[in-house]
């Protein structure tokens, strides 16, 4: 078996298996878990939970301009590469092919060299989030382990995406397997590290939202 | 077959002027890649060189190897590799059976004992001592131990003695090894392809007698003059790739407009082999310019990886019991955390009222 069908098969489906296993058993014991009961009077003219919790997930769409420019530059910054990796995802013919593979349904792809521009910004975005991380320090105070590694393995797809389709460093069916098994490695992380943000960032502003709503914080 | 005399002999003896000679030999350097002047070169070695005394075995194979090589000698160029060697055993291609045939190998193997090259095309039988592929009495596993020990090198033609071939594919009920597993003491070349390029064949045993050496190897011991590049980088719908205009069935709009076949499965972008240049039939045609993908025939493995027709960056995962099996594990360690940290919750509720209940039977005792 060669790296390659090894990245194709056993590896890509353990790591979707532990991928499902582990957002399942996650999302499951979080929302399962027994909440305690807000002895608190909610405010007179309050919105609904609904409405508290759709616009608790819109305002934090944006920074207030309070909190001053570093975190619009965070922010911005965190839109880019967001923006940049579904882009990636989601437009690049290739990866439409997995993902029809997996649901069924297919859309047209965009060419390589937009996609190839995508990721390329997207690597200098992820760059430059580092460096806020290492040079900040109250950034560099709350990080953890956890935060590195999660930049370290959305990172690793990406370069090692761009090296396969520019065909940089060894050959191409390797690149790839490494590619595959950078993705692999990535599902394998994101139910237990900081990208299971993907599904939690409902939850937590929404929750945020709700409980802003029934006090009257303005958010 | 055998004859004695050197190359330029034969070839004046069938009116072959050294212009024509000369004119293959520019053929070969070409696409050999090597520098003009080492077509003048081949030329001089091979006039003055023995015919090269070759042995070739067939093993598991279907024969596509044999007739690939000889369709491709008509009419002019290619035939003249029959004048390069003596191939002294072939059995499709011998006039004579039975002793006489095996009778002829053994005159060949004493009289160029330690100088001919042996040919095989065909994966070796090791499954039950090699049973289920015999000749002359003999399995394919003892007789290539004992041709092979006397050879100067041995040349795998095609993907089944180089990689394993269709007779290794899954279950492998014959036990199917390459030539290599067996052949460990000596130079093996895997000319790789199902069949492979003649030329490839032709221009490896050409290099071999001109410069009395082995050429250039890739990792998979192939000549890299002929396996160097990928299918994918030399191929003519390689632009429409990189457009990203793929044919998404092969009679749509795409496929009729020549779009690139990576979507219908072509798995030109791992294959090394020379058909999207030197072509087929004369440079007639390949296989995606006869709008068909390719199946990465000169590969290891190309047999078992997953479907032909399945896209090469689709996961081959298939395995819908073991993601399926994961969500049920998923939701039921879900539920079991949930459980348990009701429990925990629930108990701690009970101690925390018990110990409330005890403090006020304490105040009310006098």
């Amino acid at each position: 078996m060669t790296l390659l069908d090894f990245a194709r098969g056993p590896a890509l489906t353990f790591a979707m298996a532990v991928f499902v296993l582990g957002v399942l058993w996650r999302l499951i014991s979080l929302l399962g878990l027994p909440w305690a009961s807000d002895k608190t009077a909610r405010r007179i003219g309050a919105p609904s939970d609904v409405k508290a919790a759709i616009t608790g997930f819109v305002r934090h769409m944006w920074v207030p301009k309070a909190m001053g420019q570093t975190s619009t530059f965070a922010m911005i910054n965190g839109y880019i590469f967001h923006l940049g990796l579904a882009i990636i995802v989601f437009g690049f013919a290739q990866h439409i092919l997995v993902l029809q593979g997996l649901f069924g349904v297919h859309w047209p792809g965009l060419p390589t060299s937009v996609i190839s521009v995508a990721a390329i910004v997207t690597l200098a975005s992820l760059v430059a989030a580092l460096v806020r991380r290492v040079t900040s320090p109250v950034m560099r105070l709350i990080s953890t382990v956890n935060d590195y590694f999660t930049w370290a393995i959305t990172t690793a797809p990406v370069l090692t995406g761009l090296l396969a389709v520019s065909h940089l460093g060894a050959r191409y069916e390797t690149l790839l397997a490494i590619h595959m098994l950078t993705i692999a490695a990535l599902l394998i992380w994101f139910p237990f590290g900081k990208l299971m943000h993907a599904f939690l960032v409902f939850l937590t502003r929404a929750e945020t939202g709700i409980s802003y709503g029934r006090r009257g914080v303005k958010i | 077959m055998s004859e004695t005399g050197t190359i330029g002999e034969a070839l004046i003896a069938q009116g072959i002027s050294r212009r024509s000679l000369l004119k293959y030999t520019g053929y070969l350097a070409s696409i050999l890649a090597l520098p003009p002047m080492a077509s003048r070169a081949m030329a001089d070695a091979l006039a003055s060189a023995k015919r090269q005394s070759v042995i070739w075995l067939s093993f598991q194979e279907c024969t596509g190897c044999t007739e690939s090589l000889t369709r491709s000698f008509n009419p002019t160029i290619e035939d003249m590799i029959f004048n390069l060697i003596s191939l002294d055993y072939q059995e499709t291609l011998m006039a004579s059976a039975g002793t006489a045939a095996e009778g002829a190998m053994q005159a060949a193997r004493t009289a160029n004992k330690g100088k001919y090259v042996l040919v095989v095309d065909g994966s070796v039988s090791t499954g039950a001592g090699g049973v289920y592929s015999t000749n002359a009495g003999k399995s394919n596993l003892e007789t290539l131990k004992e041709v092979a020990a006397d050879a100067m090198a041995v040349l795998s033609v095609g993907t089944c003695a180089a990689f394993g071939g269709i007779p290794m594919a899954k279950p492998n009920p014959t036990g199917a090894v390459p030539v290599s597993e067996i052949i460990t003491d000596k130079p093996v070349i895997n000319i790789s392809g199902c069949p492979p390029i003649p030329e490839a064949i032709a221009g490896t045993v050409a290099y071999i007698i001109t410069f009395g050496k082995l050429p250039d190897l890739d990792h998979l011991n192939r000549p890299k003059a002929f396996f160097g590049d990928s299918i994918h980088d030399r191929c003519y719908r390689r632009p429409f790739y990189d457009k990203g205009q793929f044919a998404k069935s092969f009679d749509d709009e795409g496929a009729r407009n020549g779009w690139c076949l990576y979507e219908v499965g072509c798995k030109g972008p791992v294959t090394y082999n020379a058909c999207a240049t030197l072509k087929w039939n004369g440079g007639v045609s390949f296989p995606i310019q006869s709008g068909h993908g390719c199946l990465g025939c000169s590969e290891p493995g190309f047999w078992d990886r997953g479907g032909f027709y399945k896209p090469l960056s689709a996961a081959v995962m298939g395995n819908r019991e073991i993601i399926g099996g994961a969500a049920v594990a998923g939701v039921a360690a879900g539920a079991a955390s949930v459980a348990l940290a009701r429990k925990r919750r629930a108990a701690a509720l009970a101690a925390q009222a018990a110990a409330s209940a005890a403090v006020v039977t304490q105040e009310k005792t006098p």
